[in-house]
């Protein structure tokens, strides 16, 4: 990439403040309010914006990196898709059914908060939490169990790297029909999502500290536990970290989809498919949110962790 | 000798591994179907029963909550051998929808993993601000949307394959997209300068240094794409109500309570995607044969 000379900052923030002058003008068009076709001139200045749009993203684009100003770019988009969105939506009179505005999934989300807090409480709380603490420390505690037992360790692996191809979301019929409609099988299903991964990550991690370290414990004569504990575990706290954050992720899929075969009045996933199937695309949108946020919430919160945990490991100093 | 350490270090271990996952199987089947087994065959019999027939009982129900190994085998080659191919009885009919399903979503979610990838990489505009999103919605469980994409879609009057293979599309294409965008990267500066001072135009830098280093990067995505192209593909044909593919066959199994069906189609997907993935480790092979191994 070629060195770009710095453009001055004074001019991107007037092009700002002016693209945000003018989406504020053009939203409160009537078109853009839903009343009466839209214009000539509406489009005429819809397209002006959208290229003012496109130009003020590359100025922030161009703006010297650090970490804040990628999070602008990346903000300023998300920003003017959504009102982009907004506009369009409304002034092409869009059906509801096709693509709801945004204003309209977020009086959705207003409107329907006990019930999401319910699918909330249903899918998040009981059926991921609970399967993921477990799936996790099942995963984790069977890697120590069978490290030291290379031959359960060679017979495991391949059993265990094989199930990354197999669609494991398809065992939550069975786990409906073992556990029941409730949040149980649910958890059975991001149980067995979670798991291998760990098991995974975690016997890679162990694998991870240096030859010189170890044999440096062991010249202290340290036990197998000491060296574990002391050496061996933090040595592998990247590797625990990227699983748990993998399975967070996995541990919501596992969790809606399994719901889609079959639950209480509650959940997202329940949500998402019978309000899909009545056709009201707002409240679907609305769980979607909760869904999308809950992830993004979690992998961050994760993330925050790991950096406060594997401070000194070079993949977190580095950055 | 290097086939006997092979036995040993390798084969040996996994056997092992296996068998004991289908004792442990056998013993599950027989816990969980005894208070079904005593109730529904043993007790209205009237005569007196002893440990050996509730084992008998157990593992041979017609509906049990967990069937046996072998009564899943059976049934699963049953209905590829009894039953004609075009059938929806045979599994290898499912699978046939499926897996056009999965491989068309995925040849167009590489595709546009692809072109996102290059355009990202030439584009600071596009890294800074689409990128972020893309890895961001990682985090997000994008399956969640697979409703929404066959209302929106159907109500356009796309139906049949193209919905499904939509789907199918988007769970491919992230893994595409972020390995590609760290594989065309990943020239070295020299490398890059060198292109320079040949006059090399984009297009030839592209073509000639970054894409072919970027094929290592590749193949480990295409893996992971195509295992979820096929997730993808079995969750669109629930919502819709399908008739054919595995993931209706599952859905179907599951309101019938039908424990062999639903088995049988796990145990199919299961083989589907060890089927598909075994053909990207292929295509891997024959691609990157001619390079050294570092």
């Amino acid at each position: 990439m070629k060195p770009v000379a710095t453009p001055s900052i004074w001019i991107t923030v007037a092009v700002l403040a002016a693209s945000a002058f003018g989406a504020g003008l053009l939203l409160l068009h009537p078109a853009a309010q839903g009343q009466g076709m839209p214009t000539a001139l509406f489009w005429l200045c819809a397209t002006a914006l959208g290229a003012l749009a496109v130009w003020t993203l590359r100025r922030v684009a161009a703006l010297h990196g650090t970490r804040l100003d990628a999070v602008l770019t990346a903000g300023l988009f998300g920003l003017w898709v959504l009102y982009f969105w907004q506009l369009l939506v409304v002034a092409f009179e869009v059906p509801r059914v096709l693509l709801p505005a945004p204003s309209l999934i977020a009086q959705s989300l207003i409107d329907n908060a006990p019930k999401l807090w319910g699918d909330f409480t249903q899918t998040v709380l009981k059926a991921v939490a609970a399967g993921w603490v477990l799936g996790c420390g099942l995963g984790f505690g069977v890697a120590i169990a069978i490290d030291r037992l290379p031959f359960l360790q060679r017979g495991l692996l391949p059993l265990a790297s094989l199930t990354s191809t197999v669609p494991l979301v398809a065992v939550a019929p069975i786990a409906v029909m073992l556990f029941g409609f409730d949040w149980q099988s649910k958890a059975a299903v991001v149980v067995l999502m979670t798991f291998f991964p760990m098991l995974i990550s975690t016997l890679a991690g162990l694998q991870a500290a240096g030859k010189l370290e170890r044999e440096l414990m062991h010249s202290y004569a340290a036990s197998y536990g000491r060296t574990l504990l002391s050496l061996r575990l933090p040595a592998a706290t990247p590797f625990l970290f990227s699983a748990l954050k993998v399975n967070a992720t996995l541990a919501l899929i596992g969790a809606i989809v399994a719901e889609f075969f079959g639950s209480p009045t509650s959940g997202l996933g329940f949500r998402i498919s019978t309000e899909a199937a009545r056709m009201n695309m707002p409240l679907v949108w609305g769980a979607i949110v909760v869904a999308a946020v809950t992830g993004s919430v979690a992998y961050a919160l994760l993330a925050q962790l790991e950096r406060r945990a594997a401070f000194w490991h070079p993949s977190i100093r580095g950055q | 000798m290097a086939t006997t350490t092979d036995l040993r270090q390798r084969v040996l271990p996994v056997a092992a591994m296996a068998l004991a996952a289908v004792l442990i199987w056998y013993l599950g089947a027989w816990v969980t179907n005894a208070p079904g087994a005593i109730e529904r065959v043993l007790a209205p019999a009237g005569i007196p029963w002893n440990w050996q027939d509730l084992l008998k009982a157990t593992t041979g129900m017609e509906r049990p909550v967990l069937p046996a190994p072998h009564q899943v085998a059976l049934d699963f080659w049953s209905s590829l051998a009894d039953w004609p191919v075009d059938s929806p009885r045979n599994l290898l009919y499912h699978v046939a929808v499926t897996g056009e399903t999965t491989l068309v979503g995925f040849v167009l979610g590489t595709l546009l993993g692809l072109v996102l990838s290059v355009l990202i990489v030439h584009s600071r505009t596009l890294d800074k601000a689409l990128l972020p999103w893309i890895v961001a919605s990682q985090s997000v469980p994008v399956l969640a949307i697979a409703p929404i994409v066959l209302v929106i879609l159907g109500s356009l009057g796309f139906s049949g394959l193209a919905p499904k293979a939509v789907i199918a599309m988007y769970l491919s294409f992230f893994p595409v997209t972020v390995a590609m965008v760290q594989g065309l990267r990943s020239p070295q500066v020299i490398e890059t300068e060198m292109m320079h001072t040949y006059a090399a135009s984009r297009w030839q830098s592209l073509w000639l240094l970054r894409l072919p280093a970027a094929l290592p990067f590749l193949f480990p995505a295409l893996r992971v794409g195509i295992a979820a192209s096929l997730v993808g593909a079995m969750v669109a044909e629930l919502p819709t109500g399908a008739t054919a593919g595995l993931g209706a066959r599952l859905l179907t199994g599951s309101y019938y309570g039908n424990t062999l069906a639903i088995w049988s189609a796990l145990l199919m997907s299961a083989l589907l995607g060890l089927a598909l993935t075994s053909l990207v480790a292929l295509a891997e092979h024959l691609v990157l044969r001619h390079r050294r191994q570092p």
